[in-house]
C-alpha cells in the first residue's frame, strides 16, 4: 500500500513537472502568435490625458520584425504624418514641413503622438525570445484566464526595458498583462490586454491599455480595427521616398 | 570758528592731506563695494525676471507642480479672458503671455536631409503686436548680432553662438521639432532672420525666440499659454507689493482642488530665488559690514595718529592758556571737517567708478561657460539712494570717533608738567 502511494506521488509530481513548459518555450509560442511574414493593421489609439481624450487613427504595414511603415489618418492635424522603421532606425515625415527627420538619441524616449508609447517601444524587436531570457515564476489567473507568470531579463544592454514581468494565457499563449522595468528596477510601464481577436489559428490582442507610470493621465488605449496576416506588401513602402509620397 | 579751522587745515597740509586721502580712499572703496554687491544681485534678479520668472507669474496649479519640465500640456487655457481680467484689475503691472518650450532645431541641406541639429530652449513672446514691450524686456533690439528681429509670422531669432554651432546663415530655414500641448510631435519650418547675444550664458548656449502666435499654432495651443508674466511698471521688483498681489489674486481666482485653476507666484517663490537672494543678501550685508568696520578702524586709527602727532601742538596751546575743552572741541570740529570733505570726495570717486561699472560692467562670461543658471554674463554695479550715504558711515563717524577717543588725552595733560614735557 505504502509502495503504491509513493509511486502515485512520484508519477503525479513528474506529470506536473512535465506540464510546466520552460520560459523559452513560452516566449517562442508567444512570438509565433504575434509575428508573421507580413501584416497590415488599421488601428485607433485613444489617449486619455489629464485634460480629456483624443483618438488618432493609423494604418501600419509590417514586414517581418524589422520593417514597418505607419501613416496617421486622423485627426486633421496628424493626417499625413508618417513613420518608417528599418531595423534599428526610425524616421518621421511631417507634411506641414515636408521634412523627413531621423529620430535618434534622446528623442527616442519621447512619446508617440502624446501617447503612453515611446518611439523606443516602436523600435523594439517584437520577438521576445530574441531579447529576453525567461523564467517561469508561477501562475495566476488574469480576467478568469489561467496565466503563467514569467520574469524576463534582457540578454542585451541596449534595450529599453531591462526586465519585464509578463502574465501569459496558458491556453492561448498571449500576454494578458505586462509590467516593464528600468535597470534599477523602477516600474516604467504597465500593459493590460482587454480583449483578443482570433484570426485563423492565432490569438492577437485587440484592445490594449498602455500606461506610462511616469506620466499623468489614464493611459493609452490601442484598438485594432482590422488586421490582415501574410499579405503581399510592395517593398517600395519601406523606403524613405515613400514617406514623402 | 569753522572758517578759522578750515583755513588752518588748508595752511597746515600735514594735518589735512594724509587724513583726507585715507578717508577718501576708504569711503570710495565702501561706496564701490556696496554698489557692486547690489548691482550683481540686481542683475541676477533682472535676468531671472526678464527671461523666466517675471516679477510675478501666473500658471496652473498642475503646471506649478512640474514647472521645471515645462509641462505645456498643463498650460493656461482662455488666455485672452485672463489677460483682460489682469489688465483691468491688476493695473500696477504689465502682463505678458509667454510659452516656454524645448525641442530640437534641425537644419536641412539642399535635399531636405538633416545638415546639423541641436537641442534648443525656446521662448515665445509677443514680438509682432505693435507696441509690445516684450522685445525691450529681453533687450532684443540691442542684442542683435546679425540680421534683424522677426517682422512677420514664421520668423525667428536664435542665439549667435548656437547659429555658429549649427553653421546656420541668416535667411536659412530651421525646422523646430517639439511637442504639442497634447504631446504629439510638432514640426514647423521657421526662417532664421537674426542672431542675438542674450548676455545670459544659459540662453546663449542654445535658445530661440519666436512670436507667441506662431508658437500657439505650432504647439496646438490656440488661446493657451504656459505662463503669464507680470512686471511692475517701474520695472523694479518690490517683494512686499508682489506678495500682496499674490495673496489678492489667489484669494480671488485660485481653487486649490482644481488642477487647471490659475495660480500666481512671486519672483522669490521661483527657482529657489527667494532662498538664494536671502543668502546673498545676508552674506552681502556681512561683507559690507566687515568692510565698513575695517574701514572705520583704519579711519579711527588715522584720527588717533593725527591727535598723537599733534601732542606737542596741544601742549603749547595749553601752555599759552587755551582751555582743555576748547582744544578738544576744535579737534572734533577739525575731524568733522576732514570726515565731511573726505566722505564727499570718496563718495564722488566711488560713484564715478561705480557709474562706469554700471554702464560698462565686467564681462565674466568666461567663468560661466558651463553654467546653466540664469545669470547675466556682464556683472554691473548699481547706484541706488543708499550708495550716496553709505560711505559717510565709516568716513564721518569713524574719523570723529577716532579723534574723540584720542582727544581725551588732552584732559590728562597737566599745565604744571607742560614745560617739562615740552623740554622748555
Amino acid at each position: 500500500m505504502k509502495m503504491s502511494m509513493v509511486i502515485l506521488i512520484l508519477c503525479t509530481a513528474t506529470l506536473v513537472y512535465v506540464q510546466v513548459p520552460s520560459g523559452s518555450e513560452i516566449l517562442k509560442k508567444i512570438d509565433q502568435n504575434i509575428t508573421s511574414e507580413s501584416k497590415i493593421i488599421s488601428s485607433k489609439m485613444t489617449i486619455h490625458g489629464r485634460r480629456g481624450s483624443r483618438t488618432i487613427e493609423s494604418k501600419s504595414w509590417i514586414q517581418g520584425t524589422d520593417k514597418a511603415f505607419t501613416e496617421y489618418l486622423a485627426p486633421a492635424r496628424e493626417k499625413g504624418t508618417k513613420m518608417l522603421k528599418l531595423q534599428d532606425q526610425l524616421w518621421t515625415y511631417s507634411p506641414q514641413t515636408d521634412r523627413t527627420i531621423r529620430i535618434s538619441g534622446h528623442m527616442l524616449r519621447q512619446s508617440v503622438m502624446g501617447s503612453d508609447l515611446s518611439y523606443e517601444d516602436y523600435l523594439e524587436d517584437p520577438q521576445l525570445h530574441n531579447v529576453y531570457e525567461a523564467q517561469v515564476e508561477g501562475s495566476e489567473p488574469i480576467n478568469g484566464y489561467d496565466c503563467w507568470i514569467l520574469q524576463l531579463t534582457s540578454k542585451k544592454d541596449d534595450v529599453a526595458y531591462d526586465t519585464r514581468k509578463i502574465w501569459v494565457d496558458r491556453q492561448r499563449y498571449v500576454v494578458l498583462k505586462e509590467n516593464r522595468y528600468a535597470k534599477g528596477g523602477k516600474l516604467l510601464k504597465t500593459i493590460e490586454v482587454k480583449s483578443l481577436l482570433k484570426i485563423k489559428t492565432r490569438w492577437y490582442p485587440e484592445r490594449v491599455v498602455f500606461k506610462d507610470v511616469l506620466k499623468s493621465g489614464a493611459g493609452t488605449e490601442f484598438t485594432v480595427d482590422k488586421i490582415e496576416f501574410d499579405v503581399p506588401i510592395d517593398p517600395y513602402i519601406f523606403s524613405k521616398a515613400a514617406l514623402r509620397k | 570758528m569753522i572758517k578759522f579751522l578750515f583755513l588752518g587745515l588748508l595752511r597746515d597740509r600735514s594735518r589735512s592731506i594724509f587724513p583726507l586721502l585715507i578717508v577718501s580712499a576708504g569711503v570710495a572703496l565702501t561706496v564701490l563695494l556696496h554698489s557692486w554687491m547690489g548691482g550683481v544681485q540686481n542683475d541676477m534678479i533682472e535676468a531671472n525676471a526678464n527671461f523666466y520668472t517675471g516679477h510675478v507669474k501666473i500658471i496652473t496649479n498642475a503646471y506649478l507642480e512640474q514647472i521645471d519640465q515645462i509641462p505645456n500640456d498643463l498650460a493656461l487655457l482662455g488666455i485672452d479672458s485672463i489677460m483682460s481680467t489682469l489688465q483691468n484689475e491688476f493695473t500696477d503691472l504689465d502682463w505678458y503671455a509667454r510659452i516656454r518650450f524645448g525641442g530640437l532645431l534641425d537644419i536641412p541641406d539642399e535635399s531636405g536631409e538633416t545638415r546639423s541639429q541641436g537641442p534648443v530652449m525656446g521662448i515665445a513672446i509677443d514680438i509682432l503686436s505693435p507696441g509690445s514691450q516684450e522685445k525691450d524686456l529681453l533687450n532684443l533690439e540691442k542684442s542683435i548680432v546679425r540680421g534683424r528681429l522677426p517682422q512677420q509670422p514664421g520668423e525667428i531669432v536664435i542665439s549667435d553662438a548656437f547659429a555658429h554651432k549649427l553653421n546656420l546663415n541668416i535667411g536659412e530655414t530651421a525646422t523646430l521639432i517639439s511637442s504639442t500641448m497634447y504631446g504629439s510631435m510638432a514640426m514647423h519650418n521657421f526662417i532664421v532672420v537674426g542672431t542675438v547675444k542674450f548676455g545670459v550664458t544659459a540662453m546663449d548656449k542654445g535658445a530661440m525666440v519666436a512670436d507667441l502666435k506662431d508658437m500657439q499654432y505650432v504647439l496646438n495651443m490656440e488661446d493657451a499659454a504656459g505662463e503669464i508674466l507680470g512686471f511692475f511698471k517701474k520695472r523694479i521688483y518690490n517683494n512686499l507689493m508682489a506678495n500682496k498681489l499674490v495673496q489678492k489674486f489667489n484669494q480671488l481666482y485660485n481653487q486649490p482642488e482644481d488642477d487647471f485653476s490659475p495660480k500666481m507666484i512671486a519672483l522669490v517663490d521661483q527657482r529657489g530665488l527667494g532662498e538664494f537672494l536671502s543668502i546673498y543678501d545676508y552674506y552681502a550685508k556681512i561683507i559690507i559690514g566687515i568692510f565698513v568696520i575695517i574701514m572705520s578702524l583704519v579711519l579711527w586709527n588715522s584720527g588717533l595718529m593725527g591727535s598723537f602727532r599733534r601732542y606737542g601742538e596741544f601742549g603749547v596751546r595749553l601752555a599759552i592758556g587755551e582751555d582743555h575743552s576748547h582744544i578738544y572741541r576744535t579737534l572734533i570740529y577739525e575731524s568733522f571737517l576732514i570726515g565731511i570733505i573726505g566722505s564727499i570726495c570718496g563718495t564722488g570717486i566711488g560713484l564715478a567708478i561705480a557709474y562706469y561699472l554700471q554702464v560698462h560692467g565686467i564681462d565674466v562670461s568666461y567663468m560661466l561657460k558651463q553654467s546653466s543658471m540664469l545669470i547675466s554674463d556682464v556683472f554691473r554695479a548699481r547706484i541706488t539712494s543708499t550708495t550716496y550715504y553709505i560711505g559717510f558711515i565709516p568716513g564721518l563717524l569713524a574719523t570723529l570717533l577716532g579723534s574723540a577717543i584720542s582727544g581725551i588725552a588732552i584732559y590728562k595733560r597737566q599745565t604744571s608738567q607742560l614745560f617739562k614735557e615740552l623740554e622748555v
